[in-house]
């Protein structure tokens, strides 16, 4: 059996690096779009959504055809999924027409890692629940790579519904296996004190500035309402506390970058002049998520030897 | 031996016509059956407190029958279970059917719990009284809390007078509500909503607060939280009737032990910390728990196949108490032999009030047999349950059931 992509918790800082190193060999050059290869020609990936995503589906389907790829991109809405077919039915039916990879997303915490291992074709997670979002954090520690910092010894604060932000973990799991400092902020309802634990170099905090203080970068995260199975925090009083504004950006270092995994919701977690100012990537984000995952997506189907 | 006497010797147990004739050397009588127990323990059927049979009403996950055989594989004599079935067992119909059933087809003796409330709604008291006197022998709204505590003081009261125990499977359902595994860091890590040990403290401590109003018999259902045993063991000591089973899974295996994702080790109360676990493991050695019960749960292998937070909670249990009992409680010298019979028969007999758990002369000849060092392996496709739903399929044991006999007839043997 090949080896899917099922989180960043289970792998290598060397693993990391190799994907992130072969990612800078895909991104465009400047003022030119991603090159079309023909590494994975002939192979098929099949791209199996069931939670709503715009861009890291299509970010996945780019990936897949600048190297060759054919993708086929399913509707959940319009599948068996919604006529009463079991999970598992509707994935091995899937891997009965030999796709040589499925990207998945799902509502349902480690939904990927109980199909794999119950099917041989390998999975790629593309986010699972409130569990992990692997090539959300490859394609953050790549943005944060080309501003020419290394990761470690990096003040990352991460700041937003981290309880239930499968992007806050994986980004957790990659930056403190390259020994970053890593805040986590959020007010307490949405920031478990055992988060501290789940990996090296962790801290928490419920206080905005306390977390920006010296930070290198700034990592926003949606607030979440879908997955908001209750009110762990009065909405109207969120920006005030936790949104991100101009003013705090003074607290951080002066070359601090801001970064966001999208989509954005303006005046809710950030406002409009960070977003758009000068210590924004998050436009860069967007342009790494299809180098990361050219370079995912080669790793897991064994493209050819690099060039 | 017999914990109900103290008795511990090498001895011949004499039976005739379902009843115990006497226990000691060299007993005999003409043309009597011979069962060879040398080398085994020979202890007083096992009583468990707490099993769902499915029956009425999911006959496709476990029948009184199959439940029954995969309880004599177990070594147990007696089962007890719970109402949630299809209809819930709130009446005295249904619990004349479960009664009737049970006669025909259960291999071991079936002692029915009934619900404290209509449809197990926690709204309006069920058919209490005539549900007893219909051969039920405690209450229970397992699986669906009474989380009105007004209804509550008034079940325990009105048990009262019937002196049946009111048992509890406590879940605060606010504040366990969405979730899937125990809260901590577990759960943080693997981004699954978390039942918080405190879920089932406030209801613990409720209860114990209602029970000392009432004067009413409270037992704690599947105790599993380090402040739930603390509470129960304060209970007793103020001379309150207050008592409590734990289950096998709850003092083997802690959060951090789970297979990610894997629903056979998804149930209810989860499987929490490695402080909770100490402290239940604390609480069997000490007495502040009374009984093992094993809340054997099937669920049919689809049910169970399924994305983590789909699935429904429960696992078997009957068939493997014994030997995580003995790797857990006993082979590491924690219990000895004779508190572990107890744990396994006068304990959990006592609670429910019913005449069984002694080998004393006079009482129906229930009678388990087991081994303390014979190795086995658990295999759940060969097990007698209709469903496949164990965490233990696969593993070694040192030590189980042998035999298991039902009013004087060996109903299985190993």
């Amino acid at each position: 059996m090949k080896s899917g992509l099922l989180g960043i918790e289970d792998l290598n800082r060397d693993e990391i690096q190799a994907i992130l190193d072969r990612a800078r060999d895909f991104q465009p050059k400047k003022g030119e779009g991603f090159r079309k290869t023909d590494l994975l020609c002939g192979r098929m990936v099949v791209n199996l959504f069931f939670e709503a995503s715009t861009r890291t589906r299509t970010s996945f389907e780019i990936a897949a055809k600048c190297l060759g790829a054919d993708a086929v991109s399913i509707n959940v809405q319009a599948s068996s999924a919604t006529k009463g077919e079991s999970l598992v039915d509707t994935l091995n039916t899937l891997a009965a027409m030999r796709p040589d990879a499925i990207i998945m997303r799902h509502a349902a915490s480690g939904a990927p890692h109980f199909l794999q291992r119950h099917l041989e074709t390998p999975i790629v997670n593309a986010g699972d629940g409130t569990h992990e979002h692997p090539t959300q954090a490859l394609l953050d520690a790549r943005t944060i790579l080309d501003r020419g910092a290394s990761l470690e010894k990096l003040r990352v604060a991460i700041i937003g519904d981290i309880a239930h932000s499968r992007v806050a973990r994986s980004d957790a799991y990659l930056l403190s296996k390259y020994g970053a400092d890593i805040v986590l902020c959020g007010p307490a309802s949405l920031l478990p004190p055992e988060l501290k634990d789940i990996a090296p170099g962790i801290t928490l905090t419920t206080n905005l500035d306390e977390a920006i203080r010296d930070a290198d970068v700034i990592m926003m995260l949606r607030v979440q309402l879908e997955r908001q199975h209750e009110s762990a925090f009065p909405a109207s009083e969120y920006f005030q506390f936790y949104g991100l504004r101009l003013e705090h950006l003074r607290l951080a270092k002066p070359d601090v970058i801001v970064m966001h995994p999208g989509p954005i919701n303006r005046g809710r977690e950030i406002s409009s002049e960070v977003a758009d100012s000068q210590r924004s990537v998050i436009l860069n984000q967007v342009e790494n998520g299809i180098a990361v995952r050219m370079a995912v997506l080669e790793r897991v189907l064994g493209g050819r030897a690099t060039h | 031996m017999d914990p109900a006497s103290g008795h511990d010797a090498i001895a011949d147990v004499l039976i005739e016509d379902g009843v115990i004739i006497g226990v000691g050397a060299n007993l005999s009588k003409q043309g009597a059956e011979m069962f060879d127990a040398s080398g085994l323990i020979v202890a007083p059927g096992f009583v468990d407190m707490h099993v769902h049979l499915r029956e009425p009403g999911f006959e496709h996950a476990e029948t009184i029958e199959s439940g029954s055989r995969a309880a004599a594989a177990g070594g147990f004599t007696s089962i007890a279970p719970m109402p949630n079935t299809s209809p819930v067992n709130d009446n005295a119909t249904v619990t004349s059917y479960i009664v009737e059933k049970a006669r025909k087809h259960a291999v071991v003796n079936v002692w029915p719990i009934g619900a404290i409330t209509k449809g197990s709604a926690g709204e309006e008291l069920a058919a209490i009284g005539s549900m007893i006197k219909a051969g039920a022998v405690a209450i229970s709204d397992d699986g669906k809390p009474v989380m009105n505590a007004r209804v509550m003081r008034r079940a325990m009261e009105f048990a009262r007078s019937f002196k049946v125990p009111v048992i509890d499977h406590c879940e605060d359902l606010h504040l366990s509500a969405g979730g899937d595994m125990h809260e901590g860091l577990e759960s943080v890590r693997l981004g699954l909503r978390g039942i918080p040990g405190c879920s089932e403290d406030v209801m613990v401590a409720r209860d114990i607060l209602l029970a000392e109003v009432t004067g009413a018999r409270y037992h704690v259902a599947h105790i599993s939280s380090k402040h739930s045993v603390e509470m129960v063991a304060f209970a007793k000591s103020r001379g309150l009737a207050v008592t409590a089973e734990t289950t096998p899974h709850h003092f083997a295996i802690a959060d951090a032990d789970i297979v990610p994702y894997d629903s056979n080790y998804k149930m209810k109360p989860p499987l929490r910390g490695r402080a909770d676990v100490d402290a239940v493991t604390e609480g069997v050695v000490n007495g502040a728990i009374d009984a093992i019960a094993t809340d054997h749960a099937p669920h049919a292998g689809d049910e169970k196949m399924q994305e983590f937070e789909k699935c429904p909670f429960g696992i078997l249990g009957l068939e493997t108490a014994l030997g995580v009992s003995l790797e857990r409680l006993l082979h590491p010298g924690k219990i000895g032999l004779m508190r572990l019979i107890d744990l396994f028969t006068t304990g959990p007999a006592r609670i429910l009030g019913i005449p069984r758990g002694t080998l004393a002369a006079g009482a129906a000849a229930d009678v388990t047999m087991f081994s303390l060092d014979r190795e086995w392996t658990y295999d759940v496709n060969k097990s007698f349950s209709k469903s496949r739903n164990s965490p233990f399929d696969g593993k070694t044991f040192r030590g189980g059931p042998v035999a298991a006999v039902v009013n004087g007839s060996v109903v299985w043997r190993a």
